[in-house]
């Protein structure tokens, strides 16, 4: 058992998101939260945890990923927007075409494409469900790569490398804390073209070798990893590429 | 049958020929090790498993309408039975995987070879006998004299596996442990796939459910993979302001669809003697 700090939040009505949480989360005026009180919370996990309750939100100031099936999907939105912006530098960048060859840029260009598309995805599904609630939908998070020189034909394809293998990891691992058949049956729509993904620039960075799913990736029972969202969150976090600030409360 | 005239007109297209420059670039890169399939494979998952006993299969082949955790992983089995022949068969046969491609299908076969030993441990008692398998599918092909054939059906074994795998998942949601094992080797079998394709010279995902031409017969195996309807959201008409245009074609892509368990049954029973 452990005890959470439980945060009512009280809508005022009107308050610019986005540019609230551009101001690192430190303006905390305006948005209502009120504390009141701790409860006791079994952190046994799956879906029937109080935690499954928690909608995606700001608390303290913060938006918060929430728990359950929206949290998690809302949590895969937050990873899609990453890719999506990672590949929309890369295509958007003028030595894109001196940079890289002509099916690397095909490649590249595909998956730009398709993160776009999951990433649009996400943000439709969520506003569906959320269409009384829409600051309870993350919003656009906002990006910085630092000195990630994206004339670096190496430095990008191991950046979209890393990515990709995140992803495949990432969504491994949140399917068993889905417990809507059908979003569940959604995320493995998408985890396999992640790993199609993983596996072509793995070739690109390999060729011909078998680093495609290499033993550096793939374990010895042939599987790949499948890790808990605080852990992709924890090592997206290490990236630094992510500048909005949220957190993940209530998942595991 | 239609994934019979689906494969051979995939084995005869042109665009066969249309490799990529990678196999030039092999020979820096050394054989891989075969060790570290034979390393331990924990066999808790069984012990986790199933309370009940699933509507035995214990003939060669399974009838795939019980939709439980054990008939996902009893056809999860037969999959890599499968596979696991199909690969060993030819990496055992002289002059067939030419020795830029030796890489790619080592590692594969030896993936195959362990979701097999992992699966076998999972179910215990309930892992159905490997069937026997032919895979000229009664004389139509002849992968291990042909490695254009032996490429094609390397694909559709792999996005056959692919789609079946994520046809079960919704069966094993009641198991969170084997759920995301059954998730760890759907995305593995997704890299073969993707691995596999390129080294025909098609993309590493799949446009549409049209595969350079082939007939409508492909339905088989890629029956239903154009769905652009996910949820509702129509993934082919998606507009984009700050980077290119996105095509339509990319809805379909951007992702895999499922095969039902009868489906996928009816594909692996076209390789097994009955």
């Amino acid at each position: 058992m452990k005890k959470k700090v439980e945060v009512k939040e009280v809508r005022t009505g009107l308050h610019n998101r986005r540019s609230f949480l551009k101001l690192g989360g430190l303006a905390v005026a305006g948005t209502g939260l009120l504390l009141v009180g701790c409860n006791n919370d079994d952190d046994g996990g799956g879906g029937n945890t109080p935690d499954a309750n928690q909608l995606p939100g700001i608390r303290n100031g913060v938006f918060d990923l929430g728990g359950g099936d929206l949290g998690i999907l809302t949590y895969a939105y937050a990873l899609e927007q990453l890719e999506a912006d990672f590949y929309t530098r890369v295509v958007n960048s003028n030595s894109f075409g001196s940079t890289f060859n002509a099916e690397e840029q095909q490649i590249l260009t595909d998956l730009y494409n398709h993160e776009v598309v999951h990433r649009e995805f996400f943000r439709t599904a969520i506003s569906g469900v959320l269409q009384d609630e829409p600051d309870r939908v993350l919003p656009d998070l906002q990006f910085n790569y630092g000195g990630l020189n994206f004339n670096d034909r190496l430095a990008v394809l191991n950046t979209a490398k890393a990515l990709e293998d995140t992803g495949v990891s990432a969504y491994n691992g949140a399917g068993r804390y889905l417990t809507t058949p059908d979003y569940l049956v959604i995320a493995g729509k998408i985890v396999s073209v992640e790993a199609r993904h993983a596996a072509a620039i793995r070739d690109l960075l390999n060729p011909g070798s078998a680093s495609f799913a290499g033993d550096d990736i793939v374990d010895a029972n042939g599987l790949d990893p499948a890790q808990m969202p605080s852990q992709i969150i924890s090592a997206v976090s290490d990236l630094e590429f992510i500048t909005t600030p949220f957190t993940a409360m209530y998942l595991e | 049958m239609n994934i019979i005239k689906f494969i051979e007109s995939f084995t005869n297209d042109s665009f066969l020929n249309a490799k990529g420059s990678r196999r030039e670039s092999f020979s820096q890169f050394g054989k891989l090790g075969s060790n570290a399939a034979m390393a331990a494979v924990p066999f808790g998952l069984a012990s986790m498993l199933f309370t009940q006993k699933a509507n035995a299969a214990s003939s060669a082949f399974l009838s795939a309408t019980a939709d439980t955790p054990t008939s996902a992983l009893q056809l999860a089995l037969i999959l890599e039975y499968l596979e696991d022949e199909f690969y060993a068969t030819a990496l055992d046969t002289n002059g067939l995987i030419p020795s830029a491609d030796r890489a790619v299908f080592e590692q594969i076969s030896q993936h195959e070879a362990a979701h097999v030993e992992f699966l076998m441990g999972a179910l215990d008692t309930d892992a159905p006998a490997k069937p026997t398998f032919d895979f000229t599918a009664n004389g139509t092909f002849d992968p291990f004299n042909n490695y254009d054939q032996f490429l094609a059906l390397s694909q559709a074994f792999e996005d056959t596996g692919v789609r079946a795998y994520k046809g079960q998942a919704a069966n094993l949601i009641t198991e969170p442990g084997l759920l995301t094992a059954a998730l760890q080797i759907h995305s593995v079998e997704a890299r073969h796939a993707s691995q596999v394709r390129r080294l025909r010279g098609l993309k590493g995902w799949i446009p549409g459910n049209d595969e350079g031409g082939h007939p409508a017969a492909a339905d088989a195996v890629y029956a239903g993979e154009a769905n652009t309807n996910q949820l509702g959201f129509n993934t082919a008409n998606v507009q984009e302001t700050n980077g290119p245009a996105i095509p339509a074609i990319a809805g379909s892509e951007s992702y895999d669809e499922p095969l039902t368990g009868q489906q996928a049954t009816n594909i692996a029973n076209l390789f097994i003697v009955q």
